[in-house]
């Protein structure tokens, strides 16, 4: 098992190498520190979104799941429609990174905070119910994004769509110093957490049998997953595949239940998948297609596999 | 002890469990029995804190279920529901190994291992005990998981149909074991079980429940009675004695 996390993390570090020197022409001064933000913010995002699937994926005991099924990615495009919508693009929200960061993510772990409490004030409520509200609350924010769209001044909209695209020719790097910060802080959060995550993969009343304080982790977890994901869609935008890919190559390669090797390996798989995809769009089609296009491709034949497998 | 006072609960405005009290002794294996949807399985969830009550107390051991840790209550009860469907890929070690979490916390010591393996041989699984839960057959996932229950070492067991998808061999197998735990090692069983017999061959205690209400509680030679079955289930059984042992014909 430790051999195959070397195996990635080796890979994971060739790309990176050569993402960071390919062609650089001496030229470090300009290079190092463009690309370094750039690499920064593929493995800040990279790590986020592997590591939110994976956690959602044990809670839910579900393998073709994503976090963005709890509507959490369209919320975000929701809130940067409104803040064109009713302010403009040249307001102080939309220009200034970090208070346009603080702002979405507050309203998303809101959002989640309130879809649990809402939810598990009842009894008898489970995951699914949650996850079908989230999907039906998506579909509502993207319907009234688009909405609003088509309002707007077109100039306007096209300041937005830059932002509904995953891309990492315009990463966010402003934001990269308190995605580090958030970022770590979860971590370092999450840390006492990790023990139950192999246990709440048996499922719910495996986990209260084991002693495990159910609602409790799994709240907690929720919101972890919420700040992950709002990191990550704030950082480049919705990439609604690369979860579901790394997390499954994950199981698939690793074949293992050990949450910790899982994560790590996810993580791994979900870098290397960002930085060779970004290398192709930059070296092999020079910008003319974004990440994005890329990952939902290779992730959606993926998919079809996962489902075909399955059937047999 | 196990001490139940005046438990309720309801879905909508339908009491599944309604206004229940009732002591298990320790050492004993105590049966519910009963027809379907008469609420066993919704006693016994609640009994292991896996479901909410909507009134009344449970007292383990003179303390309130719901005021204890929930992790010092799984040194101290372990529950085993039916349906067990895992699509993690787990050995039988593993998941046996999974019993110690509330005492290991997910990192096993060489005692823990020491419960493990016992558990493993108490339940025959040693030759599979490195197969993968998915190439096992209905039985020997069931043994398996009981094993998980017994690493967990608690004194009290609660089992919701564990003969369910057994064969005849291995349900004979199980009762064997669940008899021997009680009286080798004092431990206290409670489990929900269909089949009337296995309750007359293998329990001290039986209650039977309809409705949600206790029709009539007692030893097992008590309830093992055609008035009481024919109360219980509707139908009209006829009781032999067999041995000491009292059997049930309900075919015809």
């Amino acid at each position: 098992m430790k051999a195959k996390l070397g195996v990635l993390a080796g890979f994971a570090l060739v790309l990176i190498a050569l993402f960071i020197f390919m062609d650089a022409n001496g030229n470090w001064d300009y290079v190092l520190p463009r690309r370094g933000k750039k690499i920064l913010a593929i493995i800040l995002t990279g790590g986020a979104i592997a590591f939110s699937t994976m956690v959602f994926q044990t809670i839910t005991n579900n393998r073709i799941l994503t976090p963005s099924i709890m509507g959490l990615d369209s919320l975000y495009m929701l809130i940067q429609t409104i803040v064109v919508f009713f302010f403009g693009s040249t307001s102080l929200t939309m220009i200034n990174k970090n208070v346009n960061f603080a702002i979405s993510v507050s309203v998303m772990i809101l959002f989640s905070g309130l879809l649990y409490k809402f939810l598990f004030r009842r009894e008898g409520q489970n995951v699914y119910f949650l996850l079908l509200v989230g999907i039906i609350c998506g579909t509502f924010f993207q319907s009234m994004s688009s909405f609003m769209e088509v309002l707007i001044d077109p100039n306007e909209f096209q300041n937005l769509s830059d932002k509904m695209f995953a891309s990492f020719n315009n990463v966010n790097t402003d934001l990269l110093n308190l995605s580090i910060v958030c970022f770590g802080a979860i971590i370092l959060y999450f840390m006492k957490f990790t023990k139950y995550l192999d246990v709440l993969s048996l499922g719910r009343d495996a986990a209260v049998n084991l002693g495990v304080d159910y609602d409790f982790v799994v709240k907690r977890l929720l919101i972890v997953v919420a700040i992950l994901i709002s990191i990550a869609t704030a950082l480049i935008g919705p990439i609604t595949f690369l979860g579901l890919l790394v997390a499954n190559v994950a199981h698939q390669f690793l074949r293992t239940h050990k949450h910790s090797i899982l994560i790590t390996g996810s993580i791994l798989i979900s870098i290397i998948a960002l930085v060779g995809g970004q290398l192709i769009v930059e070296r092999v089609f020079t910008f003319s297609t974004t990440i994005s296009v890329i990952i939902n491709f290779v992730g959606g034949v993926y998919f079809i596999y996962l489902l075909l497998k399955g059937k047999k | 002890m196990i001490e139940v006072k005046q438990l309720s609960k309801k879905y909508g405005s339908k009491y599944v469990v309604d206004d229940v009290s009732l002591t298990i002794e320790k050492g004993t294996i105590t049966s519910f029995i009963g027809p379907n949807g008469a609420g066993k399985s919704t006693l016994l969830s609640m009994i292991s804190r896996l479901l909410s009550k909507d009134a009344g107390e449970i007292y383990i051991d003179n303390q309130i279920v719901g005021q204890v840790k929930s992790n010092e209550l799984a040194k101290k009860i372990s529950i085993l529901k039916q349906a067990n469907h895992i699509d993690i890929r787990l050995t039988v070690r593993d998941l046996v190994s999974f019993g110690r979490f509330p005492y290991s916390q997910g990192k096993l010591t060489k005692e823990d291992w020491i419960y493990v393996d016992e558990a493993i041989e108490y339940m025959e699984l040693e030759d599979l005990q490195d197969r993968y839960l998915d190439q096992l057959s209905g039985g020997q996932k069931q043994r398996a998981f009981i094993a998980m229950v017994l690493a967990q070492n608690t004194e009290y067991i609660l089992l919701d149909e564990p003969l369910n998808n057994l064969d005849m061999k291995h349900s004979v197998q199980i009762m064997k074991v669940l008899r021997k735990l009680v009286d080798e090692k004092g431990k206290t069983i409670v489990i929900v079980i269909h089949d009337i017999n296995f309750a007359s061959f293998y329990s001290d205690h039986i209650v039977a429940l309809k409705d949600g209400k206790i029709v009539k509680k007692g030893p097992t030679a008590e309830i093992i009675d055609s008035c009481v079955l024919k109360c219980v289930y509707d139908m009209d059984i006829c009781i032999q004695d067999i041995n000491e042992n009292k059997m049930c014909v309900y075919f015809s």
